[in-house]
């Protein structure tokens, strides 16, 4: 091997640094956890990173998985070499176009973070179920185990796919594998360049599709010889388990790293062997080895082919002695007599005994058992459980493991005390916000080590589901030999709290370990820090005998001016007390990292962290830990207890990090979860809260308005409902005679509040003696919370508005309602939910909601918790995900659903007009539109049939009682972010607005893909810097409206909350009383725009004000008799598009990293503007005549 | 035209005294070359902004950090890029470009905020070629606790250190507002200015009453501000023997020659070319040549200073007793007006 090099680096960049120099073309889309490879081919080749051929690969993404499949199938047919990156439904979406590149044996590779298919419920993590899902195709499989792996089976996967013509899936195991941090050594050019024949390379040029030389694939046909077809690639298949091991060999005489189909591990007299693949082998060969030192006869084969799966070598890599097999596979296949390596392996043995004439007795028994599901903890102690089952006389045929099966009765206990890590290995464990760099930090001490000293460290990174003051826990581990330990730490023997308020709600030194050491960042020195203490924190001080330090990183930080960033002050103090390297040079390598780092970032950076680098130290100092736990303090429960069953016993140890250890007969089967349960937890991440003045409010509600997690709230009432009012409860006569003789109250929940900060940007009214103060404004939590807390408490028991009883047609009438979407996870400041919180309010009652994957599923349907709420009537929005591209066909089929039932009600209701009551059927079925008060009539009139209904015995009665529901409207609502309706969900959008079918569509239009990091969409603005458009996007944004509009019958309106309010709620309501489908396409500020996020609705005003989003309505209803349908709501653009984008990060990089090409982005970017905006006048004034005849048609 | 127009500023010697202000015309290759064409005789670049460049830095890293590793699914939300261009490189780019591409002086022109700074981007212009450094210094003191002395020293420190770290010539441009004028502008020529520039024009901040914020805003300069430099050239022409470089409010070439009547090396133009255009340089120029003829004197050094506190009919004139006159003459006419 020419030279080695080590570095350290995740899975994904590992397995990306091979495909991007060995392909040509690279088609991408981005999904969890596999969107950081396409990231990094997208940014290699944007710098001009050339591939082994010499060239830059061509790098595109598409409008989905299945997109970027059937380009690569066509680029592949025309002779490049091409590869790319996904997993979960990404992978299932390529499915269709995979059979078809391996039934033309087409040589490519797709890297795959493999990840758990959504079923029952989405998610991100990492198990084997996407791949399995695609064994059927055709394709090989080869499983990588590691880090390291990731790297050296990429190219082994790219050879031997020239080699053979079958096309592979590499895959390894998301998150574990693919955001795991690992020291490797890396292949260079040449080794790259020496393992590709350049041969096949030319023969699959050959083979490409040229007029020259014309050919015809893809045929269609017929029974007589498709059959013979499939069968005559059977001899590529057959070949292709020697042509990789030849590859694999050929390989280890390169880098001295031999990989074989299947590795055997243990000992050579085994008697029970564990069989497996992917990460998973790292926890079972550290319980192997534990196990075999003990003089136990165990064993693990690692399997890395598992496409075609060959038997001889399966059979001939097992050890003669084998009695007993515990087949683990990482997914589940519901009705099957197995999963599917057991099932291979069982079959494989059958044919073995059967071709060599052995009695089935005398074969190995094998059991199979799931393990790690959705990147569930797998660890050596639950491999010594399965081989303690192997030991059983009658072991369970079939078992799980690393849950507690109370239902089924398949898990397998385990022994929490049975360990592996060696003594010499440090293990530490930062538990950090994550905006205060702490992951950063940590990656950064994982390379330090990995890259200047002789240690192997490995650094793995756990994140909660907020998006808003998440937890992060970083888990790393330094050591002498490389670290294969795929699972967490528990026995830490360094633990650091990088925020100090932690200690009162998490239990952060559960993983320490006896004698480790304790580093906190604290505003209380080492004299009294503690006091500051929960008892619970002191006594495991005591307890664990820890050696416990302080520093105070924030004030370090904030002197060196860092702000808030704390990364460098405890990563300093971490290298002086881990004592991986002697302190000088440890500091000395900080620096040099901190210049390579931050190096491009220029000299005032730098500085900055040199400073905060040389004080951290100086700020240090050891706590003398008393011999006693004394004080008031105690851990604080994490979320309210309400008395409801469910929410005590599943919702609180979810909370709390404990869901781990419910067992199944807690969890619902279906993945229905009660709503309205974010209320219970409080999460007091706020460290300014908005407090309100009433003497300056002019009523206006647009704090409330704005308020991304509802956590400021108006209500109106009399004045008798002060008694009992806690000190310093705040009021205010209502200004206006809709509610004269009424009080007003703003109010904070504080411990809701995220303290974004945007209540206070759009307030208006400022005092007249100080204008910097209005009638809301940012004070420092800690004086105000226990009063506010208070005062929220009494608030919420104030009298719900009812909206018979105020004006929803005003800003501030809406804002009286109750929002049913509250206390969300989203991002402080969140552009989006502000919309959602409006739709909730204004027909949450009656909503049913279909919710495309992104990051309204994440903050709306992410457990623990939800924000859709319920109303007093146990009334609310009802919602539901399905998946990213399907969620516009999802939402009409429910409003399918919804009308037939209706229609069923109705028959039914005709049918038993005698028995019911001729008058209340004619009551019930007169209305035809309905306002607030015609729904709550309809309700009522429901209600009394039903009780009319209960006396009777008939079975329609009883079907109708079951229907009758159906009579009174809901509001459909399909709602979702720009990547899902421009681009993925495009198709299903377009149908659905051409359905005619009365169903709401909201488009939370951010402009990039927000939830997977920031990825371009085809409502990314020209010009804006993105994922995927490095220099910046060089397209025009996709008019989605106009698309709609031109159906004619469709209401679309285009909106932004924060320019104006009252445009808004007009297009909510009418849109929603549209008698057909309606589009809204809502701007919604991002993180990924790079603003102050407090300031949002300042640039909502600004971005309307620039006219790159003009505000506009379409209503059908207008469009007869020569009416004027399209109305444009916003004025004349009257700044640049260059003075709007010297305001956002997103335009501000494209100008720096690309002056030149910027400038003539931004040229582009405003005809853009003066083009549509020229466009849309004329538009306003078109009369259209959309006939009915034409609307019954489409209907 | 027979008069000789050179002047010698800041030991350069300039084919005419006319020399193109830092603003947005001088930001280019292009309208560099146009100035140069246009007869312009030197040329002052934008400044280089420390306090820019900083903010920038710290803001582009902020952007790069913003809401990073905050969950699993989105650990950052900007592509990582190799290079931001930040720092003083493409400043320093377009000194290079403008000495390869002119043959007018070029000046380099830098407004910093610390002395680390000063020094390192002052260095760094010198070797990027300028043929000069025009410092723009301007503190805000807002703290009582700071007297004019204070003040005064920070400018005096830092230009002694610049003037230590570079050979090429150094002018420092101020504001008027100093207590004692050719006290300061005397320390700062012990401490090694080569030159004045006089005077910075500041973009005081206005209100927005419809929204009742601070609003930054740009207004060009008008014709009557040329007098304030002038005054104070001919006061400080008699007492130095550094350049003196008269800018804002020449919006005339008549302007220009009582500037120079007074005691000034250079005149510096900006407003009057962003108003009227590059090309108005050659009515400037043809102006200039024309007055010297018709009035009879052979060149711009002749001309330079002959209207100085000391060499004008009454110094008292540019004293106070001007201002006192202003007034009386005032008053004298509404009283003639019957007011």
């Amino acid at each position: 091997m020419a030279g080695s090099k080590f570095v350290t680096l995740d899975g994904n960049e590992a397995a990306a640094l091979v495909a991007h120099r060995v392909s040509e073309v690279v088609a991408i889309y981005p999904i969890t956890p596999a969107s950081p490879m396409g990231e990094c081919a997208d940014a290699w080749s944007s710098q001009g990173r050339e591939n082994i051929f010499g060239t830059v690969p061509e790098v595109i993404e598409m409008q989905s998985e299945a997109g970027a499949a059937g380009t690569i199938h066509g680029a592949l047919q025309a002779g490049a070499l091409c590869t790319t990156f996904t997993a979960s439904q990404g992978l299932l979406l390529m499915i269709p176009d995979m059979f078809k590149i391996a039934g033309q044996l087409l040589p490519t590779v797709f890297h795959i973070a493999a990840r758990t298919l959504a079923t029952h419920a989405l998610s991100i993590f990492g198990d084997h179920s996407d791949v399995m899902a695609a064994r059927g195709t055709g394709w090989a499989l080869l499983a990588s185990a590691s880090v390291q792996e990731s790297h050296d089976l990429a190219l082994v996967s790219h050879a031997a796919t020239l080699k053979s013509r079958i096309p592979f899936l590499h895959f390894f195991d998301g998150f574990r594998t693919s955001h795991e941090v690992n020291k490797i050594e890396l292949l260079s050019d040449e080794d790259i360049s020496s393992m590709i024949d350049r041969e096949k390379v030319l023969g699959h040029r050959r083979r490409a599709l040229s007029p020259d030389r014309p050919e015809l694939r893809g045929s269609s046909q017929n029974p007589d010889v498709f059959f013979q077809s499939r069968e005559a690639s059977n001899a590529f298949y057959e070949e292709l388990p020697d042509r990789l091991q030849n590859v694999m060999n050929q390989f280890a005489e390169l880098t001295g790293r031999q990989y074989r189909l299947f590795d055997y591990v243990g000992a050579p007299d085994a008697k029970h062997v564990v069989v497996m693949m992917g990460s998973g082998v790292g926890a079972a060969e550290e319980a192997v080895q534990r196990l075999v030192s003990e003089g136990e006869k165990v064993g693990l084969l690692k399997v890395r082919l598992y496409r075609p799966f060959d038997v001889q070598a399966f059979v001939s890599s097992l050890p003669a002695s084998a009695t007993r097999l515990a087949v683990l596979d990482r997914c589940k296949e519901p009705g099957s007599p197995g999963e599917p390596l057991y099932q291979d392996v069982v079959t494989s043995l059958a044919e073995h005994g059967a071709a060599n004439g052995l009695a089935n007795g005398s074969l190995p028994r094998v059991i199979g058992g799931r393990y790690g599901i959705s990147s569930k903890e797998f660890t050596p102690a639950m491999v010594a459980a399965v081989f303690e089952q192997l030991k059983q006389k009658n072991p369970k045929p079939h078992f799980t493991v690393g849950i507690y099966d109370d239902v089924t009765h398949l898990s397998l206990a385990w022994d929490d005390q049975f360990t592996t890590e060696p003594d010499d290995v440090t293990r530490a464990v930062f538990y950090g916000l994550g905006s205060d760099g702490t992951v950063g930090a940590s990656k950064n001490s994982v390379k330090i080590v990995g890259e200047n000293t002789p240690l192997f460290p490995q650094g793995y990174f756990v994140y909660d589901s907020k998006k808003a003051g998440s937890v992060t826990v970083s888990h790393l581990r330094f050591g002498r030999q490389p670290i294969n330990s795929s699972y967490l730490i528990d026995r830490a023997t360094f633990v650091a709290c990088h925020q100090f308020q932690f200690l009162d709600r998490i239990d952060v030194l559960k993983v320490a370990a006896t004698g480790a050491t304790f580093l906190l960042n604290s505003p209380h020195g080492a004299d009294e820090v503690w006091d500051q203490l929960p008892q619970e924190v002191q006594q495991q001080i005591i307890d664990k005998k820890l050696r416990f330090y302080v520093v105070d990183g924030n004030a370090v930080a904030r002197r060196a001016g860092m702000g808030g960033h704390i990364n460098t002050v405890m990563q300093t103090c971490f290298f002086a007390l881990s004592q991986l390297q002697p302190r000088e040079e440890a500091i000395a390598h900080i620096k040099q990292a901190i210049g390579k780092t931050y190096g491009r970032w220029g000299e005032s950076v730098l500085q900055k962290n040199y400073a905060a680098v040389d004080a951290a130290l100086e700020g240090l100092s050891e706590v003398t830990v008393p011999s006693v736990a004394e004080g008031n303090k105690h851990l604080q429960p994490l979320i309210e207890s309400n008395g409801t069953p469910f929410i005590n016993r599943v919702t609180a140890p979810l909370v709390a990090g404990r869901g781990d250890l419910l067992p199944v007969s807690a969890v619902p089967a279906d993945g229905t979860f009660p709503t309205g349960t974010s209320r219970y937890e409080k999460r007091g991440i706020a460290k300014e809260i908005p407090i309100w003045s009433q003497d300056i409010c002019t009523d206006c509600g647009l704090c409330a308005w704005v308020c991304p997690h509802a956590a400021i709230r108006l209500k109106a009432y009399p004045p008798a409902e002060l008694e009992g009012a806690p000190k310093g409860f705040r009021s205010k006569p209502w200004k206006g005679k809709d509610l004269a003789d009424h009080l007003l109250t703003v109010q904070v929940a504080p411990d809701d509040c995220t303290g974004c900060g945007v209540c206070v940007d759009i307030c208006p009214s400022k005092s007249k003696e100080a204008v910097r103060t209005r009638a809301i404004n940012m004070k420092p939590i800690g004086p105000h919370v226990e009063r506010e807390r208070a005062s929220f408490e009494f608030f919420k028991n104030l009298p719900e508005m009812k909206p018979t009883q105020t004006r929803v047609d005003t800003i501030k009438g809406s804002q009286l309602l109750q929002p049913l979407f509250e206390f969300s996870g989203a991002c402080a400041g969140c552009g989006e939910t502000p919309y959602l919180k409006l739709m909730s309010q204004l027909f949450g009652d009656r909503a049913i909601i279909a919710n495309a994957t992104g990051c309204s599923s994440i903050y709306g349907g992410n457990l623990p918790t939800t924000p859709w709420a319920k109303n007093s009537e146990g009334r609310g929005p009802t919602w539901c995900n399905s998946l990213f591209e399907d969620n516009g066909e999802f939402g009409l089929g429910m409003r399918l659903a919804i009308n037939k039932q209706r229609d069923y009600a109705v028959e039914l209701l005709q049918e038993l007009s005698g028995e019911v009551g001729g008058s209340l059927v004619g009551a019930l079925l007169q209305a035809e539109t309905f306002d607030e008060a015609a729904l709550v009539e309809q309700r009522r009139q429901v209600a009394t049939l039903k009780d009319r209904l209960t006396s009777l015995s008939c079975p329609e009665a009883k079907e109708l009682l079951q229907a009758a529901d159906a009579l009174v409207p809901r509001s459909v609502w399909i709602v979702g972010g720009d990547g899902w309706a421009y681009d993925i969900g495009f198709g299903g959008v377009d149908h659905v607005l051409a359905s005619g079918e009365n169903v709401n569509i909201l488009v939370l239009d951010t402009g990039v893909y927000s939830n997977t990091g920031g990825q371009k969409s085809k409502a990314t603005p020209r010009s804006a810097t993105a994922k995927f458009a490095a220099s910046g996007k060089p397209s025009r944004k996709k008019d989605l409206g106009m698309l709609a509009v031109s159906y004619g019958n469709v209401y679309v309106g285009q909106i932004a909350l924060g320019a104006n309010p009252a445009q808004t709620l007009r297009v909510f309501r009418e849109a929603e009383s549209f008698s057909g489908p309606s589009l809204i396409l809502a701007y919604s500020q991002c993180v990924a725009h790079g603003i102050d996020m407090s300031k949002g609705m300042s640039h909502q005003k600004v971005v309307v004000q620039s006219g790159l989003w003009p505000l506009f309505r379409y209503d059908p209803r207008s469009a007869v008799d020569g009416g004027h349908p399209f109305r444009l709501d916003s004025r004349k653009p009257t700044i640049s598009f260059e003075e709007f984008a010297a305001k956002e990060g997103r335009f501000a990089i494209t100008a720096r990293s690309n002056p030149e090409g910027a400038k003539r982005l931004f040229e582009l970017a405003q005809q853009d503007i003066d083009d549509q905006w020229h466009y849309y006048e004329q538009m306003a004034g078109i009369e259209r005549q959309v006939s009915e005849e034409q609307e019954e048609v489409v209907g | 035209m027979t008069a000789d127009t050179t002047t010698r500023y800041l030991g350069i010697m300039l084919k005419n005294p006319l020399v193109a202000s830092a603003s947005p015309l001088t930001g280019d290759i292009e309208s560099l070359q146009q100035l140069e064409n246009a007869g312009a005789a030197a040329v002052v670049l934008p400044s280089l902004f420390e306090e820019q460049l900083i903010h920038d830095e710290q803001q582009f890293h902020a952007l790069h950090e913003h809401h990073g590793g905050v969950d699993a699914e989105s650990q950052s939300h900007f592509p990582d890029l190799l290079d931001y261009n930040l720092g003083p490189l493409s400043y320093l780019n377009l000194i290079k470009s403008a000495k390869s591409s002119l043959s007018i002086p070029v000046i380099g022109s830098l407004n910093g905020a610390s002395t680390g700074g000063w020094e390192r981007y002052a260095r760094a212009i010198e070797d990027a070629g300028a043929d000069a450094l025009e410092l723009n210094i301007y503190f805000v003191p807002t703290d009582p606790e700071v007297s004019s002395k204070g003040v005064e020293d920070q400018y005096v420190d830092l230009v002694g250190t610049i003037r230590k770290g570079i050979t090429i010539p150094l002018a420092v441009k101020i504001g008027p507002q100093f207590s004692s004028l050719p006290h300061f502008v005397g320390r700062l020529a012990e401490a090694g200015a080569d030159g004045l520039v006089l005077f910075n024009r500041f973009l005081e901040p206005d209100i927005d009453l419809h929204t009742l914020q601070i609003a930054p805003r740009l207004f060009l300069s008008n014709h009557n501000e040329y007098r304030l430099p002038m005054q104070w050239i001919a006061i400080l022409r008699d007492q130095l023997l550094l350049s003196l470089a008269a800018t804002s409010g020449v919006h005339t070439p008549a302007d220009a020659i009582k500037l120079l009547l007074v005691g000034a090396d250079a005149v510096m133009l900006t407003s009057v070319l962003l108003n009227r255009g590059v090309n108005h340089l050659h009515d400037f120029i043809a102006w200039l040549h024309n007055w010297l003829d018709v009035n009879e004197y052979d060149s711009i050094e002749q001309l330079k200073g002959s209207m100085s506190h000391q060499n004008c009919p009454d110094p008292r004139d540019l004293e106070r007793t001007n201002y006192v006159k202003t007034l009386m003459s005032y008053t004298n006419t509404n009283s003639v007006n019957g007011t």
